[in-house]
């Protein structure tokens, strides 16, 4: 039943990835999709599927996939269901750094990016962590602190770009999340960090889900807590920041995608982590496919839409039942 | 939660004046004696700021020029360049405060103040649309803050409704909503043209530059208006924390003073944004560090209506000067400041069990 799932899930996943090759502000026919893909007559259509929409569905599978894991890992982490990295200020730690490279040391390339943006996000999220109240966290603690968190970065962020209007005339564009500038060059820096933490994710599926039980019963099962903890944490910064350096901070994805999930899994993480993986980039690229179809020939970016989607499906969950007795 | 804090403070010795005519005012002798230090604070932080700037002014000279028996040049600096935006500072300031200090306290929550729960961005939102897409002058801009706070105000009110406001359900769902608002900024700001995303990036942060008496006088005569309606409801409110049956009980009309009031501070808030920007925190700290100050339980209006006065003008203070030639807009100042706060209050909260 859960192996039927993914494959249908595998299925969606290459329908989405079809549509984010096709459409867009020139619509292309699926025969010429296919033709594209594997011979580059260099012009055309052709050059489109090549250098434009292909990088942008690789970038969109590849970042989807790793902020959908974040959220997953997070969540067990945390044992908190709005667990979320965009919400817990990981993101807008990753930005703050990224700013300050711009601006102050003249970073422009991304390979110098992605450094800044793992120290960013790493330091972040063991300061929300902890402040949060590391294990004892509940969910109002844990979102307070991102909340605060977030709103003293984007003070310092705001201040650099105003200092520097050449930073925030390069800001504005990355600050929203965006998939539109995906190359080769980028997926390719990205990917191998995005791959170590998929790997690393998938491998803390059992460990995670002894934890669910509660520390005393994880530990007398023979799990070791602050390992997986620590393997955790390095797991999410390596997810977020790859993924915040290559398109900007984009909220939501990580919130929704385990939830959705886990009504499909029920809680054990050996399939959450599968399907998160899977499931992620169809709402990241279906989300980048609408944008670029509601204001043709112009486009809204992928953060602004996931952010459109992402805010209800986060109030409904904090209108819930179970939510309200926080 | 906050009804059992009030609960827990010790008696405090409370002086009651009465007159021959059989009329009797309560005077908290300390809260009183904060808010004229307060005072004395904020309008010698005025007259500091209005002496500094690339024209420093001594203070007696400020003093001097203020009385009318200044030089004619410094006449020109103090009267129409410096003063206005001060004023303006000390009355957004204040407006803050108090519309902080209602939301605190009809929320029961030290966080449930209008700049976390979303209200800054909503009136980002409408200030932005009108420098975006309507390329409005100051006016639009200032309308559609208003504009944009109020609907926001309301919309995470409704959403957070379901049988009554619960506190923390107000607090999370203005986080979401905000998320969202903050994703229509971004959406905006790449929108524009790189002239637009400077003047937008600069109003977002908040900042006094360059305000002068046209936007003093409609806060004026807001303040004026507001400020004595607010304080006369300050005993009710404080009956309000005690929840809403004490309060009826007590002969509260519990609805209307609630409706009163959050209007009130929906306003406040909304005009005091228009005039300066989303300057962050200061709605969240000011009412926070009056109680403190004041050892009172209650909203203490009063003293959190100075002390947001005192704060911002602090913060403009270090914005302007301590960044050498370089002048930054007081919302970074209050930002990063309110932020760290916003973080220590959360550790405090921790450690006293109350979260």
């Amino acid at each position: 039943m859960r192996a039927t799932g993914l494959l249908v899930s595998v299925g969606l996943l290459l329908l989405v990835c079809v549509a984010s090759i096709a459409v867009g502000a020139k619509s292309i026919p699926l025969s010429d999709v296919w033709h594209g893909m594997f011979h580059n007559a260099g012009a055309g259509n052709d050059v489109i599927v090549h250098d434009v929409r292909v990088p942008r569905t690789l970038l969109g599978l590849i970042v989807g996939a790793a902020l959908g894991l974040a959220g997953a890992v997070m969540q067990a982490l945390t044992r908190n269901p709005l667990a979320e990295p965009g919400l817990l200020g990981v993101n807008a730690g990753a930005s703050a750094a990224v700013v300050s490279a711009i601006s102050f040391l003249g970073v422009t390339s991304l390979t110098g990016y992605v450094w800044f943006a793992f120290l960013g996000a790493a330091v972040v999220s063991v300061l929300v962590y902890i402040l949060g109240g590391s294990r004892g966290a509940t969910p109002v603690r844990l979102a307070l602190a991102g909340t605060a968190a977030t709103a003293a970065l984007y003070g310092y962020i705001n201040a650099v770009q105003l200092l520097d209007a050449a930073a925030l005339e390069r800001l504005r564009f990355w600050t929203v999340g965006s998939l539109a500038s995906a190359d080769m060059a980028t997926i390719g820096k990205v990917a191998p960090f995005i791959g170590v933490g998929v790997v690393l994710a998938l491998l803390l599926a059992r460990p995670l889900n002894a934890m669910e039980m509660g520390d005393d019963t994880a530990h007398a099962l023979g799990a070791h807590l602050n390992r997986t903890r620590a393997l955790a944490m390095l797991t999410v910064t390596l997810l977020c920041g790859a993924a915040t350096a290559a398109c900007g901070p984009i909220v939501f994805i990580g919130l929704m995608i385990p939830h959705l999930v886990r009504t499909i899994t029920g809680p054990d993480m050996r399939w959450i982590l599968p399907y998160a993986t899977v499931l992620s980039p169809v709402l990241l690229l279906g989300a980048d496919v609408v944008g670029r179809v509601v204001t043709r020939p112009s486009e809204l970016q992928v953060g602004v839409v996931t952010a459109l989607i992402g805010g209800p499906v986060f109030i409904h969950l904090v209108r819930r039942k179970r939510m309200a007795q926080l | 939660m906050m009804a059992v804090r009030v609960m827990a403070v010790r008696v405090k010795a409370v002086k009651a004046i009465r007159t021959p005519g059989g009329l009797s005012v309560r005077v908290d002798p300390r809260a009183a004696a904060v808010v004229l230090l307060l005072a004395a604070a904020v309008l010698a932080a005025g007259v500091v700021l209005i002496g500094s700037g690339d024209f420093p002014i001594s203070p007696g000279e400020v003093i001097a020029t203020l009385l009318g028996n200044g030089a004619p040049a410094q006449e020109f600096i103090v009267k129409d360049l410096r003063l206005p935006r001060v004023l303006v500072g000390l009355l957004v300031g204040a407006s803050l405060a108090l519309s902080g200090a209602i939301f605190q306290s009809i929320s029961r929550n030290p966080l449930g103040s209008p700049d976390v729960i979303g209200f800054g961005q909503g009136a980002t939102v409408g200030a932005l649309s009108a420098i975006v897409l309507f390329d409005g002058g100051a006016v639009a801009v200032a309308g559609g803050a208003v504009v944009g706070g109020v609907v926001t105000g309301v919309a995470v009110y409704l959403l957070a409704w379901k049988r009554g406001v619960h506190g923390y359900r107000l607090v999370l769902v203005g986080i979401g909503v905000a998320a969202m608002l903050t994703a229509a900024n971004h959406y905006l700001l790449t929108r524009a043209s790189l002239v637009d995303a400077g003047r937008a990036t600069l109003w977002m942060t908040g900042s006094l530059d360059g305000r002068d008496w046209a936007q003093v006088w409609p806060l004026l005569g807001m303040c004026a208006v507001l400020v004595p309606l607010v304080l006369m409801y300050g005993r009710p409110l404080r009956m309000l924390e005690m929840g809403d049956d004490a309060a009826y009980a007590l002969g509260v009309p519990v609805e209307r003073t609630r409706m009163v009031l959050m209007g009130s501070g929906v306003v406040l808030v909304a005009v005091a944004t228009a005039a300066a920007g989303p300057i962050a925190f200061v709605a969240l700290s000011a009412p926070q560090l009056a109680r403190r100050v004041t050892r009172s339980p209650g909203p203490n209006l009063a003293a959190a209506a100075v002390m947001g006065a005192a704060l911002l003008l602090i913060a403009d203070w270090v914005a302007t000067t301590a960044f050498g030639e370089r002048q930054l807009p007081v919302g970074v100042v209050s930002g990063v400041l309110g932020g760290c706060y916003l973080l220590w209050l959360l550790v405090t909260e921790r450690k006293a069990g109350r979260i």
